[in-house]
């Protein structure tokens, strides 16, 4: 495998639009998928390429999604920490509640360009249901969501509110019954009804053109972000940390501050229970190249490339793969990847919610306990940006469940 | 190298490999080959089977939890391979063959005597490593054509295809469906303007009547999940079962077929 592996990075080099990030990510699919995927490459393409398409996007992100999302200097947790001053990137305040909506209202603007009226999306928390079921709603597209059963208990809040959306959330209990499970059964949907239908899909995962395009549309994350800190601090962050699942809400905020070498970029992913195969979700700590629904990147799996079972208290790192472009960012050196455990993630939620009122979902909360462990290693001077993916009214039943605040004899923090 | 099939529709018959254990697997192949099957696809169990519908899943699960690999199923090949010269495919998703390296893949399949393979998810654009070392051990790279492939799409296909080229009947998973020659018929018809390859058409071929149906426009017809769960709903008597099945088809052809070349 090294050999395909450097044969390819050297025909393509490192141009995203090949569809390689080095020699990450390409098109491993079925061939009755392959027409659709060339079909949304070419609208996408256009679509980049069309003034009217990008108004109509910044138009939406503005004044449906409420863009741009502030840059909160985080004064208490800052102090308790003591060390560096935390900045935290407040995706949470977006319609919907997570970063999620940035993508669905960029791939509903294409699924109207290329005439489907019909919608599917895989969801793992949730979160990224929620947000393709309303802009289906605002677009009028029929919309069906995929979701595992596990996640469906895991987040039955989220579970209603798609279904309140008009939009149809179907049970996946194959496999872990998560989101892996879930994309498996989209991407059946999708070989059934490719002439009629768009996936929707959820994060910087799969294949070409979806981590290219979804990552573009989560790039007014960073691109913001870089421009507030600036204009705030009048420098640089030292540190720019997101949680990675697949690797969206990340990508968009690192992408801003590539070239910025003075920028270290940090991607928590779940490490969940323990270190062993199935108690967590750290692909780039157990994890090798594989390929994966679509795309190779690194992938938990066993020596005979069965893909492993994952765990972690938050369902949107639950996944045994990450996106192609973290690969490359991770072998290229660019950026570095640690993992957070439940229980930090779970410290780390109550941190937030206690020291600033914010309630972040759990997802996010394993970068806040990134930044927890880094801030008070680093000077005043420096400056440390969190990116908050998306608040944590979902995970307020997992919470409960887990913290026992009101079991008898629990201690309250 | 175009393989020749010798009746027509000529049957090539899917199993799991490992559904319920590797010994059944081999006694199932061997029933299907004395039976007439021409060629036998060796289904390498993947935990993740994206473009396999209900059957093949449980299965694949069956399978799984039974610990079978695709060496145990290289060695399964092998073993079969001692007692019959019929044709041996292995039908596997990509990231078994990928974990194995694709030169040891080849070299190990060709010294198993394996005919060739079908890496459900590795379409042609993205196969030129693999292409490599399976031409040089002269194994046949066999590929998915679909309804839904422009002919741009059908012409690289049958660029990069050896042994015959397997027409996708309709768009999605594999699995039972009453209606579905119409597709496949069309698919044909835009396939051989590109190939002179013999074409096999499968996903949902089930019934005696659409086995002979798929005669009139193609060389053969592929059966997968019929066998598949012919073999989950006869425990302890798999073997018998499948060449049951396969009598049944076989019975629904022009009696003027087995003697076609």
């Amino acid at each position: 495998m090294g050999t395909t592996m450097v044969s390819k990075q050297k025909a393509r080099g490192n141009e995203p639009f090949s569809g390689r990030f080095g020699p990450y990510g390409g098109r491993y699919v079925p061939e009755t998928l392959m027409a659709a995927l060339e079909e949304l490459e070419l609208a996408y393409d256009e679509a980049r390429a069309d003034r009217n398409f990008q108004r109509r996007l910044e138009y939406l992100y503005r004044h449906y999604a409420g863009r741009p999302t502030p840059l909160l200097f985080a004064e208490r947790l800052s102090k308790s920490l003591g060390g560096a001053k935390i900045y935290l990137k407040r995706e949470d305040l977006l319609h919907t509640g997570a970063h999620k909506i940035n993508n669905c209202l960029g791939q509903a603007l294409l699924v109207e360009r290329m005439g489907k009226h019909r919608v599917i999306a895989e969801t793992g928390a949730g979160q990224h249901g929620v947000a393709t079921a309303t802009v289906c709603a605002l677009f009028g597209f029929e919309c069906v969501v995929y979701m595992g059963s596990e996640d469906m208990r895991r987040q039955a809040l989220n579970v209603f509110r798609m279904r309140l959306l008009g939009a149809e959330v179907r049970p996946v209990t194959s496999g872990s019954c998560t989101l892996k499970d879930a994309i498996n059964e989209a991407m059946r949907d999708w070989v059934t009804n490719v002439r009629t239908t768009h996936y929707l899909l959820g994060s910087v995962l799969g294949a070409h053109p979806y981590p290219v395009m979804v990552r573009d549309f989560h790039r007014v994350i960073g691109r913001e972000a870089r421009a507030q800190i600036l204009k705030a601090e009048r420098k640089l962050p030292s540190l720019v940390i997101a949680c990675v699942g697949g690797g969206s809400n990340s990508i968009g905020i690192f992408h801003a501050f590539l070239k910025d070498k003075s920028v270290g970029l940090i991607g928590v992913e779940a490490g969940g229970r323990s270190q062993s195969l199935g108690d967590h979700a750290a692909r780039f700590q157990g994890g090798r190249p594989g390929v994966l629904q679509g795309t190779l990147s690194y992938v938990l799996q066993d020596d005979a490339g069965q893909i492993a079972t994952t765990h972690s208290v938050s369902a949107g790192l639950d996944y045994p793969s990450v996106g192609p472009e973290h690969a490359w960012l991770k072998d290229s050196g660019r950026a570095e990847y640690v993992s957070a455990s439940d229980e930090e993630a779970l410290s780390a939620c109550q941190l937030l919610a206690q020291q600033e009122g914010i309630l972040p979902a759990l997802e996010s909360a394993h970068a806040i306990a990134e930044a927890a462990k880094r801030a008070p290693r680093m000077r005043p001077s420096d400056i440390v940006v969190v990116n908050v993916s998306g608040r944590g009214d979902k995970d307020v039943d997992i919470l409960r469940e887990k913290l026992q605040f009101d079991a008898p004899g629990a201690l309250v923090p | 190298m175009a393989i020749a099939f010798q009746t027509r529709p000529a049957l090539v018959a899917y199993v799991t490999c490992g559904d319920p254990d590797l010994t059944t697997t081999r006694n199932v192949i061997l029933a299907a080959f004395d039976a007439g099957a021409e060629i036998i696809e060796l289904g390498v169990p993947f935990s993740d089977p994206v473009a396999d519908g209900r059957v093949i899943q449980r299965a694949s699960d069956r399978a799984l939890g039974r610990g079978t690999t695709l060496k145990k199923v290289l060695e399964l090949a092998a073993d079969i391979r001692r007692r019959s010269q019929a044709g041996l495919i292995i039908f596997s998703y990509l990231n078994p063959i990928l974990q194995m390296g694709f030169r040891r893949f080849a070299q190990a399949a060709a010294q198993a005597g394996v005919d060739g393979a079908l890496v459900t998810d590795l379409p042609v654009e993205e196969a030129d490593d693999y292409l490599h070392e399976m031409r040089m051990r002269r194994l046949s790279t066999i590929f998915l054509a679909a309804p839904t492939s422009t002919d741009q799409r059908l012409e690289k296909i049958a660029q990069s295809a050896n042994g015959f080229v397997y027409a996708v009947s309709r768009t999605g998973v594999t699995g039972a469906q009453e209606r579905l020659l119409d597709d496949a018929r069309q698919l044909v018809i835009r396939l051989r303007r590109f190939s002179r390859l013999p074409i096999a058409v499968g996903f949902g071929i089930s019934t005696p009547a659409q086995f002979v149906g798929v005669g009139e426009f193609a060389e053969a017809a592929v059966v997968g999940s019929a066998i598949v769960e012919t073999i989950e709903q006869n425990p302890g008597r798999e073997p018998e079962a499948v060449r049951e099945f396969i009598n049944r088809l076989f019975l629904a052809r022009p009696p003027s077929s087995a003697k076609m070349v």
